[in-house]
């Protein structure tokens, strides 16, 4: 098992739900990510995800398209990215799920890739456009390393395929709470509770919800039937807000510290 | 060997070991609606009824095939044909495409369409069939195209499309894909994404292929009938390849036919300046498919340049990777000096202004021509006209001289 399941296991345990923030790995440089993971771990982020730059974003909004353009301009790099892990995990042992694109990876080699990731201690992967029929060989080496192999749920899959990537997915099945890309939103969409019930159906992993989740007052309600709630561009708009600002990782943990009030709180 | 080609995609989408669907969750369920109302479509004589009475009597099908016999003449070489997409209605090969699909959109019953373009033929073409069928549009082109290709955008607007410029990366062809995909994975109920090459995630290189596929059965009747054998060799432009394989696709069982695909070198391979993905590229997944990709040691996709825009993209379209691997088709560059001399030397020649694109094909035959024999034939395929290119030409050519 890995960190994540072992997370999983102490959430389930402590009966409250968890908190994975995503931030875009490299924003604005690999150094300050390195101290943003260490100032999440304290703040209580149960599951980091970290997004490797990619210059064609084609599933995320304006706000995580700009943050992977100002890694990539930083010289951010997969490798970078990897080797930022190794160095960050001799202190912490936060969950670290690599949220990525494929070409990055497929250009590296899916074999070597794995082997690096599970030497670094990388936990999981979410490869956003590799589904899992064309993921067969991902999925056999990431077995094979122990790494978990995350997939997608979406408000578009249907019982068939929500089936077939249940039984692909390890640490945590991703419910995607709205079609559409990442981004901020005022209200969260319909049915996300109809379709996480769904889900259960086919999997006892843990389920987390993501997408548009951006106010700690959306973190209570998807608490009440996910668990695990997970927030992206309003993390990382602020990480881009406060650039120059000296205090920014600590400014970006006290914005994470407040939407995790509402799970500590009790649920 | 060629008659395998023909029966591909496999029922995954896969051309050997390109293609594929390398696409987000949302996307899946979309792509499997696509591949079912496609799948009854081919089989029903009705659809293709109607495509082919609006190919005919909207689109003006088919297209001649004229010998160009002051070009011939001046390259002293084969007997050249063109294959005259130019003259299909918009000016472009890509309303081949965009009937076929829009008819395949109203059979789902969505109500709203949405393209990419880089030249804007494919826009234009797309804005035509929706307003042809009183749908909603919507146009994505990236801002450096939008002012290379200024008409075109007047007349996607005049046509009743919105035209959105997009800002990110390179804002060129690959952005705007990037976009159009952005809306498709939100407008998931109503809209339907009118794909403008053989690229994307299956079914949309076998769609594309298929609707274009007639320009090569007119010219293979064609020349039959006028020289009453087969051409010695085809040679058409590659941006994501729909062209190109609409020209190729039904001469893949002619063993003795040569074809030869030209892409963009623009200022020249060694700059790393170019579109030449066969030259250069190498194995990636873009944009939904694994196909060759012009990009960097880290897997990031790479710029590209062309004078022209419609062939100013990072990837080629799965089906001509796999034919390479086959042997059964070849891909050579033109840079953009070779193309404007090209673009040129048919308008003196012939009074047929082509499409920049296009020129790239015209370019390649000017290099081949004195390397073969008079009884010889080429088939060109004359993809668009370059009434949409004057501007742009007017300054390099000024420029450069
Ligand atoms: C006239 C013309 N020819 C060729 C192309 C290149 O596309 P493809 O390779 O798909 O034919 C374009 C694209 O915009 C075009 O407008």
């Amino acid at each position: 098992m890995t960190r994540i399941g072992r997370r999983f296991d102490d959430l389930r345990k402590a009966g409250r739900a968890g908190f994975v923030a995503y931030i875009a790995a490299g924003d604005p440089d690999l150094n300050t990510t390195y101290q943003m993971v260490l100032e999440l771990d304290r703040r209580g982020v149960d599951v980091l995800e970290l997004g490797v730059p990619f210059s064609d974003p084609l599933a995320d909004g304006p706000v995580i398209q700009e943050a992977s353009q100002r890694a990539l301009a930083a010289g951010a790099t997969l490798e970078g990215v990897l080797s930022m892990v190794a160095d960050v995990r001799t202190e912490t042992e936060i969950p670290i799920v690599l949220f990525t694109y494929y070409n990055p990876i497929h250009r590296y080699g899916v074999d070597c890739f794995v082997k690096r990731a599970a030497d670094v201690g990388v936990d999981g992967v979410l490869m956003l456009d590799l589904p899992p029929e064309e993921g067969g060989d991902y999925i056999a080496q990431m077995n094979e390393h122990g790494l978990d192999t995350i997939f997608l749920v979406t408000p578009t899959t249907r019982d068939d395929r929500m089936k077939l990537i249940a039984s692909h997915t390890r640490g945590f099945v991703y419910y995607v709470s709205r079609t559409g890309v990442t981004g901020e939103r005022d209200s969260l969409a319909d049915e996300i509770q109809s379709k996480v019930s769904a889900i259960c159906q086919y999997t006892d992993m843990p389920i987390a919800v993501g997408f548009g989740i951006s106010t700690p007052e959306h973190v209570s309600e998807i608490a009440r039937y996910a668990d695990a709630v997970v927030v992206g561009s309003a993390i990382v708009r602020r990480i881009g807000e406060f650039q120059c600002d000296a205090d920014l990782v600590a400014k970006v943990g006290a914005f994470v510290g407040s939407l995790i009030g509402p799970l500590r709180e009790g649920v | 060997m060629a008659m395998n080609a023909i029966d591909l995609p496999d029922a995954r989408g896969h051309f050997g070991p390109y293609g594929g669907q390398y696409v987000p969750e949302t996307l899946m369920a979309l792509l499997e609606d696509l591949e079912a109302a496609y799948g009854k479509a081919k089989c029903d004589p009705e659809f293709w009824a109607e495509l082919d009475r609006y190919l005919r009597d909207y689109v003006g099908r088919p297209t001649p095939l004229y010998f160009a016999e002051r070009l011939t003449e001046e390259l002293g070489g084969p007997k050249i044909y063109l294959k005259r997409e130019d003259l299909a209605h918009t000016g472009a090969h890509k309303i081949n495409h965009a009937m076929g699909q829009i008819l395949l959109a109203n059979r789902m019953g969505k109500t709203r369409i949405i393209a990419e373009t880089g030249a804007g033929q494919h826009g234009v073409a797309t804005a035509t069939v929706a307003a042809m069928f009183g749908l909603k549009c919507e146009i994505y082109m990236g801002v450096e195209d939008m002012e290379r290709q200024a008409l075109n955008v007047f007349r996607m607007r005049l046509l009743g499309a919105k035209v959105t410029g997009v800002h990110s990366g390179s804002k060129t062809l690959k952005d705007a894909i990037n976009e159009a995909i952005r809306d498709w994975v939100t407008n998931v109920e109503d809209t339907f994404y009118i794909f403008g090459s053989v690229l994307g995630p299956h079914p949309y290189p076998m769609i594309v292929r298929d609707f274009q596929r007639v320009i090569g059965v007119e010219a293979r009747a064609q020349i039959l009938e006028r020289e009453g054998r087969l051409p010695d060799v085809l040679v058409a432009c590659v941006g994501g390849g729909s062209n190109s394989i609409g020209l190729f696709h039904a001469f893949l069982d002619d063993a003795d036919v040569q074809m030869i695909g030209v892409e963009a070198g623009g200022h020249g391979i060694a700059s790393g300046e170019h579109a030449a993905r066969f030259n250069g590229g190498d194995l990636g997944v873009l944009h939904g498919a694994r196909i060759y990709v012009l990009q960097n040691d880290d897997g990031q996709i790479a710029l590209t340049h062309s004078v022209s825009a419609g062939l100013d993209y990072s990837g080629v379209g799965p089906e001509h990777c796999y034919l390479r691997d086959m042997a059964r088709t070849a891909y050579t560059y033109a840079t953009d000096e070779e193309a404007l001399s090209a673009f040129e030397l048919l308008s003196h020649t012939e009074g047929i202004i082509p499409a920049l694109e296009s020129s790239h094909a015209i370019a390649h035959v000017c290099k081949l021509a004195p390397e073969m024999s008079r009884d010889q034939i080429v088939v060109v395929n004359l993809s668009g006209r370059g009434d949409k290119d004057v501007q742009q030409a007017a300054r390099f050519i000024e420029g450069v001289r």
